[in-house]
């Protein structure tokens, strides 16, 4: 009919134009000047062709209205399935895009959460489209909102019971190792059933899950495991995903499972984006109100151009029953396309998107101690003001929580030897020191050239740019791993490098400690500054000793090691109390009692006999225990005093040698041991270097052997692995499992040996922790005594 | 605000607290009643022991130096004034453009150079400027939990002045100091929203 009427309005048209064109002339008054005119506006002159233009418009688009008949309900089904955004598609996405965390957080955790909220809409709109809308009745829609609670909540407890249940069993399988992964996997999909059978949400149990156990469960699990957990989810994700996104397309194409209407494709694309828009402003302007940061423009936009509807929507789409929705198949069609489009469209464009707006991105910079430090500071401080000022605040709650979970939770669920060397101080510095001790390895490759020097934790300083035995070590998941056959088979590849390698590190890194004086020459710098530092050793030294005689004085002490389950009276036992003035804080007596629990931590963590041994050879050591702190010469000269003035904790010293360090074979050729880091090392350094050296040097002595004679230029004590972390870097090495039981004799005794107070250290340092087999055999259980630095009958050594 | 206005005029030195703390009215009324609660023999001024009597400043590891915080210059007590002053440094900083602010007027307590100088405060005891390393070691054994020994708090300590500390005196300074944590964003992590 249309068509028809255009020839007709062509005629006035004409028309029009004829008469319009006499009232162009110039020269009438009120007109603007004559003169060429370059823009004028003649509406009149188009109007009727505009206007019929924009009818034909109008009525073209409305033949693509939408021509699905669908009622209220089927509408109402459809939206609470369209809606909801997708968890796998915004990680996918924002995976990439490294937006700060707040913004991560908002939107990856909504999609996590709606899950319950898609689920009860979802299964209320079904079940009324069951009913019919005819017998819907009022509290039906009461019943719908109740039932939105006992999802969620429900799904959330489920999830809870079963993360309980994962961290308290995991909490028992030192002596099988190999069922944690299966505990974790297994543990998880229960939790996920168990959730679907009782019609909860199944998303937010597996998610709850997670964040309840993953403390408990990474403390107690050995790192094989968590690393074989870890791939194993990935490949399942990724494979998971793959298959939907596969089915997603292979729908697309199967027309006969969908029927296309534009009206509604194009309705639906156009509605979500708008109605998405909306509810992000409406809702970040109440939040504002509550936030200290209030949530800008530009993160609005970012979270609502980054819903991305995904497979969840697509799956509930097909579950649609088709006799009771007749309109199923055009919902299939618009879900496909949202889907795509979503997904690839805005997917793609984000990450643009993202830049253009200068969203802030995630700072990705490696902490370094003094920031984790102040960050522990800040939240203090903060409770503590929020205390005076009688608001609980965020932190206020946050402290209850964790002092909560210290009292009982760690306890129930955590491991023993796992809780005890948990902080998180400790952590950042254990892993800068590993950090350093790796790159010092690699750099060069070898002692000597000490002038390229760097260490990358130090901000300061450029760090070093990754050599590949770094990037091997590191890939393969394992902490820092200094033994020196750890080493040589990562590099196994590199033929050329192998032999030299061994022997540079034979020969010049793992040099046997030799006493101040004896030293041979072919490794110094400087003869001034070999003496120098030979005088202020020998001073330092002399002063530790007479230190720590006066305190084994005072502190007497007998060790038991390990608190054993059996035997939970016995935890506290030294006499001696940090005389900590701070309030309300557990007195310090337990630190050496922790040293020992981590020497015995260590041995638990390795794999069978280890514990047996340590534990029965526990009872045996009774002795003086004392350990002179040691000192860097450089920071502390003249602040030794400062020192003393803390209340000494016992400390160990370093036990004799054992029978196995003289069938040591790498010692027959040498004499000595291969992997340490003999004091005489440190006197290549330049003095300027001494501190950096000295930590690194500590941090690989600690992990790598016992101590030198020269200790007291060794600045740190070495770092004590956590238990449940990197001591198992060793542990990784497929060649020699037993290699990881020479690992933490060495780690106890490097401690210790800072004391050269004992005439012995010499014969004591002599011990070599990389004799895997040689010493694991002849280390029974008896054997095995002296190197648990606790054994220390050396009283007499004093 | 009728109560409010008569509230105000029983505190001494209204406008200059206010100017000089930058806290809103209500802010300043709400402070004043937990001055008044704190003040258990309604002295007047805090003491020690008043604020003591927090219990969860008690198992707080920096409690006894916060409380000491409030008490500069080894005085025993401390006025509604003293009291407000300390804890404006813990105001949220206003978004407004740095331009806008009389360069004369002296800086606002709850800029970031402030609030990082209370915090340092909090470490340097005895008020030489410098954080040494000893008072580092101090402040991790505080912090630190039981399990970690002497000697390892040692070693933090040495490395912790040794990152921070640039021109080589063995003791962080307050530059040095506020260096290392120019990454941190110092005023959302040293403000409590309540005290707008």
């Amino acid at each position: 009919m249309l068509r028809t009427a255009l020839p007709l309005l062509g005629l006035p048209l004409a028309e029009t134009e004829a008469a319009g064109e006499p009232t162009k002339e110039p020269g009438a008054p009120g007109e603007p000047p004559p003169g060429l005119a370059l823009f004028r506006w003649q509406w009149h002159e188009v109007e009727a062709p505009y206007l019929v233009a924009l009818w034909i418009l109008v009525a073209s688009l409305a033949k693509i209205a939408p021509r699905v008949q669908a009622g209220l309900l089927d509408f109402l089904l459809f939206g609470s399935l369209i809606s909801a955004v997708d968890p796998v598609a915004v990680l996918a996405v924002f995976e990439e895009v490294h937006v700060n965390e707040t913004l991560f957080i908002i939107v990856f955790g909504e999609s996590l959460l709606n899950d319950a909220v898609t689920v009860v809409l979802y299964k209320v709109c079904n079940s009324f489209v069951e009913m019919g809308s005819a017998n819907v009745q009022a509290t039906d829609y009461l019943k719908g909102i109740a039932s939105l609670f006992v999802v969620s909540l429900g799904g959330a407890a489920v999830g809870l019971v079963f993360a309980f249940l994962l961290a308290l069993t995991t909490r028992f399988t030192k002596r099988v190792r190999i069922i944690e992964p299966l505990l974790v996997f297994l543990l998880a999909y229960a939790a996920y059933l168990t959730a679907e059978m009782a019609s909860l949400s199944a998303i937010i149990a597996v998610t709850m899950c997670g964040l309840g156990c993953k403390k408990y469960v990474e403390a107690n699990i050995s790192h094989k495991s968590r690393t074989a957990v870890k791939y194993t989810m990935k490949t399942l994700a990724s494979c998971a995903e793959t298959v939907i996104f596969m089915l997603l397309g292979i729908s697309a194409v199967d027309s006969s499972k969908w029927a296309w209407d534009s009206g509604l494709v194009l309705g639906t694309l156009i509605f979500i984006l708008f109605f998405r828009a909306l509810g992000v402003v409406l809702q970040t302007w109440v939040l504002n109100q509550f936030r200290l940061v209030p949530l800008d423009k530009i993160d609005q936009v970012v979270m609502s151009y980054g819903g991305l509807r995904g497979a969840v929507a697509f799956a509930l789409v097909i579950l649609l029953d088709r006799t009771k929705v007749p309109a199923k198949d055009y919902f299939v069609a618009t879900t496909i396309v949202v889907v795509f489009f979503t997904v690839i469209i805005q997917g793609l464009t984000i990450k643009p998107l993202v830049k253009w707006l200068k969203v802030k991105r995630s700072e990705h910079h490696k902490p370094t101690l003094n920031q984790e430090l102040h960050e522990h500071t800040f939240d203090h401080i903060l409770a503590a003001v929020e205390d005076v000022v009688g608001h609980h605040g965020y932190h206020y709650w946050r402290d209850r929580w964790e002092q909560f979970d210290k009292k009982y939770l760690s306890q129930l669920l955590m491991r023993r030897s796992a809780y005890r060397i948990r902080d998180q101080i400790w952590d950042v510095y254990y892993r800068l020191n590993i950090r350093d001790a790796i790159s010092f390895v690699d750099q060069g490759g070898h002692v000597l050239s000490s002038t390229g020097l760097t260490l990358p934790s130090m901000p300061s300083r450029n760090s070093v740019a990754e050599t590949s035995v770094t990037n091997l070590l590191r890939e393969s998941g394992s902490g820092a791993c200094l033994d020196l056959q750890v080493i040589d088979t990562v590099r196994s590849g590199r033929d050329r490098e192998d032999a030299v390698m061994h022997h540079l590190l034979c020969g010049g890194l793992y040099k046997p400690r030799r006493r101040y004086k004896a030293s041979c020459s072919r490794h110094f710098i400087s003869e001034d500054a070999q003496e120098r530092q030979d005088k202020e050793v020998f001073q330092q030294n002399m002063k530790r000793r007479l230190e720590s005689f006066k305190s084994t004085k005072h502190n007497i002490c007998f060790t038991k090691n390990k608190p054993r389950l059996r035997k939970p009276g016995h935890k506290k036992k030294d006499g001696v109390a940090n005389t900590e003035t701070t309030n309300g804080k557990p007195p310090r007596d337990l630190g050496f009692q922790d040293t020992a629990a981590v020497i015995v931590t260590l041995e638990s963590e390795e794999e069978e006999e280890e514990s047996d041994s340590s534990e029965t050879e526990k009872e045996d050591d009774e002795g003086i225990i004392f350990v002179a702190r040691a000192t860097s010469e450089v920071l502390q000269e003249g602040k030794v005093s400062g020192n003393l003035e803390v209340c000494p904790s016992p400390r160990v010293i370093p036990p004799s040698p054992t029978c196995a360090e003289k069938q040591l074979p790498w010692k027959s050729g040498q004499g000595d041991l291969a992997v340490y880091v003999s004091s005489e090392t440190t006197k290549i350094v330049p003095v300027d270097m001494q501190t950096g050296w000295n930590q690194s040097i500590s941090s690989l002595e600690s992990l790598a052997s016992p101590p030198c004679t020269q200790a007291p230029t060794m600045t740190h004590l070495p770092p004590r692995p956590l238990a449940a972390e990197e001591p198992q870097a060793p542990l990784a090495l497929p060649s020699d499992p037993l290699l990881s039981f020479a690992f933490p004799p060495s780690l106890a005794k490097a401690g210790r040996s800072r004391s050269e107070s004992s005439a012995d250290i010499p014969q004591q340092q002599e011990l070599q922790p990389l004799m895997g087999q040689k010493d694991h055999t002849h280390l029974s259980p008896r054997a095995a005594n002296p190197r648990w630095c606790i054994q220390f009958n050396k009283g007499g050594q004093l | 605000m009728g109560s409010c206005s008569s509230h105000a005029a029983s505190i001494p030195d209204w406008d200059d607290i206010r100017r000089e703390t930058g806290f809103s009215q209500a802010s300043l009324v709400r402070l004043h009643h937990r001055f008044r609660a704190l003040d258990c023999n309604k002295k007047g001024y805090l003491c020690r022991m008043d604020l003591q009597q927090i219990g969860a400043l008690a198992v707080n590891p920096l409690g006894d130096r916060i409380i000491d915080s409030f008490f500069p210059d080894g005085s025993h007590s401390v006025d509604f004034r003293g009291f407000v002053r300390i804890l404006a440094h813990f105001r949220p900083v206003e978004d407004e453009g740095t331009g806008i602010r009389d360069p004369k007027e002296p800086e606002p307590l709850n800029s970031r150079m402030n609030k990082l100088r209370f915090a340092f405060q909090l470490y340097d005891l005895d008020r030489d400027g410098k954080i040494s390393r000893h008072e580092m070691l101090q402040v991790l054994r505080l912090m630190v939990g039981a399990q970690v020994t002497e000697e390892q708090l040692e070693s933090i300590a040495d490395r912790t002045v040794q990152e921070a500390d640039e021109d080589g005196d063995g003791a962080v300074s307050f530059l040095e100091f506020a260096k290392t944590l120019e990454k941190m964003n110092v005023e959302q992590k040293m403000s409590i929203r309540i005290l707008k």
